[in-house]
């Protein structure tokens, strides 16, 4: 279902790029300020969703390069595998755990289980919504 | 231990590239873990076997009282190192009876997770934990089981097990949740100290008949003793370790466990004794008349999981003892019998003892060993087996009411046992030679020979020798399920007395029995057509009846028309929903119609437009722009009320909704007009009543406030103890981490179904 529109397509191609990072930078800054995880996810799906309507789902697929179901696996088990570590540490299962450092170029970083599961619920989002909407837009050819 | 079970599943989950990587060792190499186990678990027996009790406790969900707990105590450490033991000699086994087989390394997957799971659920302390572990063995079972998948009798029976297993399953939930309620704990370390404020309780008989449920289906007691025979579609080493040694015992281990908190009372003494004994004499007396080899052992299992019920019902000192040591020699015979059963298919393609004769030439070590199991199994002296036979004669004789039938059944039951024992022990290695359907030309390699030969032998050195046993763990284990110390001990000879003259009597009787054999089968042959009208003829109308409701209720409610899902969804809510506002009497609050700002009015002209234009318009692309309107008005409703993160949610859920309509909408036929005028009134005034519904609820909300809001402690926790100043955001990743993963699941449940939708509808169409 090519639209055939110069326009979009340029501005699909332009856009992609942009838009992913931007839904990345939704989702790292999510616990501070608003974004997280799911706006991020939807950011992505949307630029992504953009791409298949400027260009066709061949390409969509191929830029995407991986399956959107192995991507909203992979999330699931990164969201689970994050309440893991609290019970090593003998604390409640999902209990978030931090962890401090300082890193040459960055200064000092926090990384948590909390992050890891923002990036889960991120990938579900992505893989959802790209399963349903690749497999609609197939389907109608 | 934490570690310890956790590794079982991660093995499981490497196992494929472990098999992949080491090839014909695989079997090896993956059976370190179990013996490493074993010896892990070994490290426990001298303060056990001492009468100590240890409690390991990791908070899991403290919140609701979960927590993972294990209790390793005599019970539990007899049933980890049975599991962990024999586990090793399978999967070894294993490795050479499924060699070249394009699934072993999916076998190795199943069989490592199932072991996890058992000895999870032998473990655990937390009932919730133990239930877990409990449904997880039925899963995993299931699958093995229905491991030939390609043969539909292998899928049909591996579902009748676990419709069995699950459907008790569902009545222990019940039952423990109950247990726990009458306890006042969830931990089964504080519930067994309590035993008599649970026998007092209100609920115990309740709870107790759900929990006998789930543990009688589990290990197959009569009525629901169908399963485990045709269980046996799964391949032998399976066979083996689930419907032999472990697995079908997790019933009897339940009961165990709970003897201190629930037994001691009449109905626990009549069920328990009752039922065992009948599952005793039926199993015996089935696998008597059969012929096939398995079926031959999967009947006698069922006979040894009569006898530990029976056993654990009677529930004396003596009885206890009895069935701890019972427990253990039949998972020695019984699990090198099955091993030996997997040889005579694997090496002479024997699947049934007809076919078998004359073979000890040919397997000369196979033989050696099979012959000794199968002294243990008929209760010869001087193996183990007799030593479990006659304290279980004498604790039977002891009964403290019911005696007679009781002993009735245990004598019948020995004299078929050494019947059922010859027909293994004697029938396929002496007499004349009988043409094998595969001619062996050689013995068992070391991996099949290795189980058989160790389990056996063990029925030796603990039968010459059973204060090795008794003071290991046996005594121990009947502590844990007395509750109390034991004094008794286990000896080879007890005098000469009654149990002993029934020994004798009974192997006199069953050589007898054996050398008729072939006469009594054929006098036997009208059981068959009994057999017809027995419970599993029960289960499958049963399941026949469970279609039939199923096809008819999806026909009343899925009847393809959207227009009457969304109608009944919509009624049933705003019913519920009203009923329980009547029954609470809840109040509705006035409005402040002076606070209302110039931009709120706006916005809420802006809704109502939008909201009447997509009913009234002819145009479906109009619609659904209104409708993207409505959603992006209400984002800004969000955003006005300072709730940034989901204002943006809504924005990007609106945009994804219109372009997955617009996706839609190229598929639909023209707009018609189908409905009468009278269906769409009846249409409007559902949709009247839902919205009316809703708009009371809220309003109503407004004012009732039971609790003081939860959202304070948000505000004020988000930067101690979230790290995070999106609060919204902290709530979802950190506080509500499980509700979100929750929410995550559903989200992917659903892609899956849509993809199932369009994908297996578009190949039903080629």
């Amino acid at each position: 279902m090519n639209m055939h529109s110069l326009i979009l397509r340029t501005a699909g191609h332009f856009l992609l790029p942009l838009l992913l990072l931007f839904s990345v930078f939704l989702l790292l800054r999510g616990h501070d300020e608003p974004g997280g995880g799911f706006i991020g996810g939807l950011v992505a799906a949307a630029a992504i969703v953009l791409y298949l309507f400027s260009m066709d789902i061949q390409s969509a697929r191929k830029v995407l390069r991986v399956d959107p179901r192995d991507v909203l696996g992979v999330g699931m088990v990164l969201a689970v595998i994050s309440a893991i570590p609290g019970v090593f540490r003998g604390e409640a299962f999902f209990t978030a755990q931090w962890w401090e450092f300082t890193a040459p170029l960055f200064g000092e970083m926090k990384l948590s289980t909390v992050l890891i599961f923002d990036i889960g619920v991120y990938l579900v989002v992505i893989g959802s919504v790209l399963t349903i909407m690749l497999n609609l837009a197939e389907a109608e050819d | 231990m934490l570690y310890a079970i956790l590794s079982t599943f991660l093995l499981a989950a490497a196992a494929p590239a472990v098999h992949r990587l080491t090839g014909r060792a695989s079997g090896w190499v993956l059976g370190l873990l179990p013996a490493a186990l074993f010896v892990y678990f070994l490290s426990f027996l001298p303060a056990v076997s001492s009468g100590e009790s240890i409690v390991l406790a990791w908070p899991w969900l403290p919140g609701l009282d979960i927590q993972l707990s294990f209790l390793v105590d005599g019970l539990s450490l007899l049933f980890a190192l049975l599991i962990s033991g024999i586990g090793f000699f399978i999967v070894t086994y294993a490795g050479r009876y499924l060699e070249g087989d394009r699934d072993l390394g999916r076998f190795y997957v199943i069989i490592l997770a199932f072991m996890g799971s058992m000895l999870g659920l032998v473990l655990a302390d937390n009932l919730v934990a133990m239930f877990v572990f409990w449904e997880l063995t039925s899963i995993t079972s299931y699958l093995l089981i229905g491991y030939n998948h390609e043969n539909a009798d292998a899928r049909k029976y591996a579902l009748q097990g676990l419709f069995v297993t699950v459907g008790g399953g569902l009545a222990l939930l019940a039952g423990i949740i109950m247990l726990a309620m009458a306890g006042g704990s969830w931990e089964l370390s504080e519930i067994l100290n309590n035993g008599d404020v649970v026998r007092e309780h209100a609920l115990y008989l309740p709870l107790l008949l759900l929990i006998l449920i789930g543990a009688f289906t589990k290990s197959a007691q009569v009525p629901f003793h169908f399963w485990l025979p045709r269980a046996m579609a799964a391949p032998t080493p399976v066979s083996a370790y689930l419907h032999s040694a472990t697995m079908v015992k997790a019933g009897v281990y339940l009961l165990a466990r709970l003897n201190p908190s629930l037994g001691g009372t009449d109905i626990w003494f009549t069920t328990l004794a009752l039922f065992g004994a009948v599952t005793m004499f039926t199993g015996v007396f089935l696998a008597f008349r059969s012929t096939g080899v398995k079926k031959v052992l999967a009947y006698s299992t069922v006979m040894a999981l009569g006898t530990l019920t029976m056993l654990i019902g009677i529930g004396t000192e003596t009885a206890l003892l009895a069935a701890m040591a019972f427990l253990l020699a039949h998972s020695l015979y019984k699990g090198a019998l099955f091993m030996v059963a997997g040889i005579l298919d694997h090496e002479a393609g024997a699947k049934d003892f007809l076919q078998t004769g004359g073979l000890r030439s040919a397997l000369p070590v196979t033989a050696a060993f099979a012959i000794l199991a199968a002294l243990s199994l008929g209760g010869v002296i001087p193996l183990f087996g007799f030593v479990a036979k006659e304290l279980m004669l004498e604790a039977v004789l002891d009964a403290p009411s019911l005696g007679g039938i009781l002993a009735l059944l245990a004598v019948l039951t020995a004299i078929l046992g050494v019947a059922v024992a010859a027909i293994v022990g004697i029938r396929p290695w002496f007499g004349p030679k009988v043409d094998t359907p595969k001619t062996p030309h050689h013995d068992a390699p070391v991996a099949m020979l290795a189980g058989p030969a160790v389990l056996a032998s063990l029925g030796l050195i603990f039968g010459l020798g059973p204060g090795l046993a008794d003071e290991g763990l046996i005594n121990a284990a009947a502590a844990s399920v007395q509750g109390a110390p034991v004094d008794g001990y286990l000896a080879l000879w007890h005098g000469i007395n009654w149990p002993l003259a029934i020994s004798a009597f009974s192997l006199v009787a069953g050589g007898v029995l054996y050398w008729r054999w072939e006469q009594a089968r054929r006098a036997l042959a009208w059981v068959d057509r009994a057999a017809e009208y027995g419970p599993e003829k029960g289960y499958f109308k049963m399941m026949d009846g469970l279609v039939a409701l199923s096809e008819w209720q999806t026909r009343v409610l899925q009847n393809g028309y959207l227009r009457y899902y969304v109608i009944v969804i919509v009624a049933m809510t705003a019913g519920l929903v009203g009923v329980t506002a009547q029954l609470f009497d809840v109040g509705v609050g006035g409005l402040d119609w002076a606070a209302l700002k110039i931009h709120e009015v706006a916005i809420l002209a802006i809704l109502v437009a939008s909201m009447l234009f997509a009913v009234l318009t002819r145009s479906r692309l109009g619609a659904v722009a209104a409708l993207g309107s409505l959603g992006f008005t209400v984002a800004l409703v969000y955003v006005l009320y300072s709730a940034a993160d989901v204002g943006i949610t809504q924005v990007l859920v609106e945009t994804l909704t219109v372009i997955l309509l617009v996706l839609v909408l190229f598929r639909l036929p023209g707009f018609l007009n189908l409905s009468s005028t009278a269906l769409r009134v009846r249409d409007a005034g559902i949709a009247l009543v839902m919205g009316g519904m809703i708009t009371l609820l809220i309003l109503s909300t407004l004012d009732a406030r039971l609790f003081p809001s939860i959202s304070q402690y948000f505000i004020d926790e988000s930067v101690p103890s979230g790290y995070g100043r999106n609060i919204v955001n902290v709530v979802l990743v950190d506080f509500r981490a499980l509700d979100t993963l929750g929410e995550i699941f559903v989200l992917a449940l659903a892609a899956i179904g849509v993809y199932a939708m369009l994908r297996f509808r578009a190949e039903d169409r080629r």
